[in-house]
């Protein structure tokens, strides 16, 4: 008996342990797609296998009875399927669902352009902004480079497709910037106020932009700010044309940063190198000092802070275009303060918020007089009033308090709803007055403006992605509200290729210096309509993309007398075009270059055009090649930029004497072409141990001497037109940049050696 | 009654020889875990291709889910992984590094020490390799941050000192790398590990490595 007790257990052990089931099968994705190295394990155990790369696997396994097969692959859900183990094989053809994540989402790209860091997407760095040659740092020149942005060299601004400078606003931090250019001088382009080295990331978009924004019928540049410096450092900028100090300081448990700096820009030692077409009587002059400050809050959410002072003057003299004896003496002196403040943090429950105050104030004091060639003030007979009206002073004030706040919550991994609004509290008066026709007058305005918008982001697969917003706006100086519907969607249609498109309508106040006059107006309006498809590595980027835009309620000039109109909004034009970009930085090695084309048909009537005319600002075509090359063993870099435009249109409109408008005469420009040439010298780069980081950096605008001419000013007759060109050939620039930083990445490594 | 006691003694043993033999399984299933761990470390010596490593990257792994209380299976994982990442044929190196850094989260979650922070920065090291230019800011930042992490933890840990001397060994001399200033900490990596006297089944790779790379240095 015992031995067989003994027989029958050893026989039950034994049959236990030969018990083996044979487990195999495949692993797809929904697709069918094979998957390699899926890991598929039974639960609770060692056993399993990879998948290999015809996705098929095979393990044996001693587990028994039911049990859990789990199923699992980077990048995709895990699936459990339940199995039986009693000895008989088991064959699964199991399938994975990709994951929604950030890596391998679309993201909607149509009509937008996103540069920075840690942007996905990006297709410029924050270095390229400030590097791209041509742009001598300013962001808005660099952005010219990209398709949409017309080549306009007279006056400051973007004008995106068709659509004037004063179309395209720009955003810091989610509030309005007002006075993000110094103040104009005529006919002479100026810098925008702010350095790209403020910024970690920037959206160009060209149209159809998201329902959080508003107000700006072509164009939007949304500025995101930096976060908190690495480390503190003291910097310094030194060139005959500026000289600049500052300091940020990190502290030491870095999660707070604050920061101050100042610079002086001087022109005199420029212009006495270079001598420019313009007599400056007065040597421009800027003073610009701001502070900042930055503190992580607990939750990972972070306070800014940032406030810039700038007081600016200049005056010069330039031949008048009535009269070949006289000059025009323009005098300018300018006081701005911009503060903006703002708080993004996160909520428990997935929300996170978004919370902006800005307050901004400028004043420019303007003065012109006709001056004679001995530089005596001149008046002038009632029969040639219009010189008269040449001699007038300007005091002007532009005032504006924002409030934002941005509501954001997460719905599942990537999809989101979001919604705020903002208040927007501006006052604006000008004082005008003429010696001779003992005008003086103040205008003034002030306008309560709200804004209510939602949005939400839709993602159903990593291939499919919508955005659908709305937007609503009242404003009390014009007394008119307006709903704008914003609409955009992203598909994939093959490895790393997409098709996008973008719907919105965009109304916008009209100008300042229409609401003075009258404030019987409406909003102004914009529809757009865009679709691009864009094909994206890690070093290659085609995009091409065609749009039209159809304007409604743009304001005409309805003239009163030769100094006086009203405005409606009885004007209208629409844009349309196609842009194509090209970006490449693998074919050559160390050489990076973007091709940009675009192809622009637009036509509007508006203020005083007397039909549907291609705006002064506009080419058919425009295209710029930037090219850069980086030499590390020299530590240097070479920037090369080429912008081409074809003519733009000019016209001369005449005030009948039934106080109507009429074109005297019309013709195009010739051709724009410009070459910009820098150079950038980096003594400590990629030494990550360098107390002080140096750049040398020199550029000329413009190296072959084309003479642009921008347009024509046209004497009061019509018979004498005097070609606007640019106030000097080339552009000159070199300087040097310091920072000294201290760096304790090293100090543990050290000690212990 | 004869029957009877045969029976119950009969019955008494099974359940015996059965307690036993449960007994023998609960000793049996740590054993298992050593046999395991011991089966799958002397694989490391034979495992060449890409295949081969992430196979065992997953047979740690499962190890690791089904043990639960363990870091050094997801340990192992993650170091098998990154044995694969330095393979020039694998091409996609920021995904391998996910599947790194995955095996390594879970090694992490359990416990978080200066041999996970040696893998964090082979992994962060293989990213910047894949553009150095434009990575050194970021990825090169994250490896340079690991291995200070690590140090802090456990200033005697041989490999910290290898993979410093091996950033160092390959950083151009005129960026403040070279062999000179790879040479220390080489010397001081096998010195460590000389002394090391690592645990059963604790990670102890890289002398013959360290070794080699000094000798590079003379």
């Amino acid at each position: 008996m015992r031995p067989l007790f003994v027989t029958s257990a050893l026989i039950l052990l034994s049959a236990s342990l030969s018990a083996q089931t044979h487990v195999s099968g495949t692993v797809r994705d929904n697709k069918g797609h094979p998957l390699h190295g899926a890991s598929v394990a039974i639960k609770n155990s060692y056993d399993g296998a990879t998948t290999d790369s015809t996705g098929a696997f095979r393990f044996v396994t001693t587990e028994k009875g039911t049990d859990t097969l789990l199923v699992s692959n980077i990048g995709y859900n895990p699936i459990e399927q339940p199995v039986t183990l009693n000895g008989t094989p088991v064959v699964l053809h199991l399938a994975l669902k990709e994951q929604l994540s950030e890596l391998k989402a679309v993201t909607i790209t149509a009509g937008s352009f996103s540069a920075g860091d840690s942007k996905r997407g990006a297709v410029l760095s924050s270095l390229d902004v400030a590097t791209t040659a041509g742009s001598n740092a300013d962001i808005t020149a660099a952005l010219k480079t990209l398709p949409g942005a017309q080549q306009v060299g007279e006056q400051e601004g973007l004008f995106v497709r068709g659509g004037a400078g004063y179309e395209a606003k720009q955003y810091i931090d989610g509030t309005l910037v007002n006075n993000p250019y110094y103040s104009s001088v005529p006919d002479i382009a100026q810098r925008g106020r702010f350095s790209p080295f403020l910024f970690k990331g920037t959206v160009f978009s060209t149209g159809g932009y998201s329902a959080l924004y508003g107000q700006a019928l072509s164009s939007v540049v949304l500025l995101e700010s930096i976060d908190l410096p690495e480390k503190s450092e003291v910097d310094a900028t030194i060139s005959p044309l500026v000289v600049g100090l500052g300091t940020q300081q990190l502290a030491k448990d870095k999660q707070s940063s604050y920061g101050f700096s100042y610079n002086y820009v001087n022109a005199l030692a420029y212009f006495k190198a270079v001598p420019q077409d313009v007599n400056y009587f007065e040597m421009p002059q800027y003073h610009n000092a701001d502070a900042n400050f930055r503190i992580r809050t607990k939750s990972g959410g972070m306070i800014k802070y940032y406030t810039t002072f700038s007081y600016n003057m200049l005056g010069l003299r330039r031949q008048d275009w009535d009269s070949l004896n006289m000059n025009d003496a323009f005098g300018l002196t300018n006081h701005n303060w911009y503060n903006n403040l703002s708080w993004r943090d996160y909520l428990k429950g997935g929300w996170k918020f978004d919370l902006g105050a800005s307050y901004s104030t400028n004043l420019d004091n303007i003065g012109q007089n006709v001056q004679n060639l001995a530089n005596q003030n001149q008046v002038f007979p009632d029969s040639a009033f219009w010189m008269n009206y040449k001699n007038f002073g300007v005091n002007q004030r532009q005032n504006l308090t924002q409030l934002r706040a941005v509501f954001d919550k997460k719905l599942g991994t990537l999809s989101a709803i979001r919604f705020g609004s903002e208040y927007w509290y501006s006052y604006n008066n000008q004082q005008y007055h003429t010696v001779e026709y003992n005008i003086d007058t103040l205008y003034k305005f002030h306008d309560n403006f709200n804004s209510l918008f939602a949005e939400s982001d839709i993602y159903l697969t990593n291939a499919l992605a919508a955005k659908l917003g709305v937007r609503y706006e009242h404003s009390t100086v014009i007394n008119k509200s307006d709903i704008a519907p914003r609409a955009s969607l992203a598909y994939r249609t093959g490895p790393e290729a997409q098709v996008s498109l973008a719907y919105g309508i965009f109304y916008q106040k009209p100008e300042s210096s229409q609401l003075f006059f009258t404030q019987n107006v409406g909003f102004t309006k914009a529809t757009h309509y865009i679709i691009n498809y864009q094909k994206m590595t890690k070093d290659r980027i085609f995009r091409v993309e065609a749009y039209y835009k159809k304007y409604d309620d743009l304001i005409k000039t309805v003239p009163v007398n030769y100094y006086f109109s009203t405005f409606n909004n009885s004007g209208s034009g629409y844009a349309k075009g196609l842009e194509f970009f090209w970006r490449d930085k693998k074919s050559i090695k160390n050489f990076d270059y973007w091709i940009s084309y675009s192809y622009l048909d637009t036509k509007r009537n508006y203020l005083n055009y007397t039909t549907q005319l291609m705006p002064n600002y506009a080419a058919t075509h425009t295209a710029s090649i930037v090219m850069k090359r980086f030499f590390t063993k020299l530590r240097s870099g070479v920037n090369l930029t080429y912008s081409f435009a074809t003519g733009r249109p000019y016209y001369n409109f005449i005030l009948d004497s039934l106080n109507k408008y009429n074109l005297a005469e019309s013709g195009k420009t010739k051709d724009y072409n410009s070459f910009n040439f820098s150079a950038e010298y980096v003594p400590s780069f990629a030494n990550p141990k360098a107390r002080t980081f140096v750049v040398l950096f020199a550029s000329v605008s413009n190296v072959l001497g084309y003479n642009a001419v921008y347009g024509y000013n046209f004497s009061y007759s019509g018979l004498y037109k005097q070609p606007i060109t640019p106030p000097a050939r080339r552009f000159y620039f070199i300087g040097c940049f310091l920072s000294w930083g201290v760096d304790r990445s090293q100090d543990a490594i050290n000690n212990n050696l | 009654m004869k029957k009877t006691f045969v029976s119950s003694a009969l019955v008494f043993s099974a359940l015996v020889s059965c307690t036993l033999l449960m007994g023998l399984s609960t000793r049996a299933q740590s054993d298992k875990y050593v046999a395991a761990m011991q089966k799958n470390l002397s694989l490391f010596d034979s495992t060449k291709t890409i295949d081969q490593y992430q196979s065992l990257a997953a047979t740690f792994d499962r190890i690791g889910d089904a043990e639960k209380t363990q870091w050094l299976p997801f340990y192992y994982a993650a170091l098998a992984q990154t044995l694969a990442g330095w393979n020039p044929d694998l091409k996609d190196k920021d995904a391998n590094s996910r599947k790194i850094n995955a095996y390594l989260a879970k090694a992490e979650a359990i416990e978080k020490n200066s041999e996970t922070y040696a893998i964090e920065n082979m992994s962060a090291t293989q990213q910047m390799l894949v553009d150095p230019q434009n990575r050194w800011m970021t990825n090169g930042k994250d490896a340079s941050e690991a291995l200070q992490k690590g140090l802090a933890l456990d200033p005697n840990n041989p490999r910290l000192y290898y993979l410093q001397g091996m950033s160092m060994f390959n950083t151009p001399a005129q960026f403040g790398g070279g062999k000179d200033k790879a040479k220390p900490l080489f010397e001081k990596s096998v010195t460590l590990f000389k002394a090391a006297q690592p645990k059963s089944l604790y990670p102890n790779w890289g002398q013959k490595e360290a070794e080699n790379m000094l000798a590079q240095c003379q």
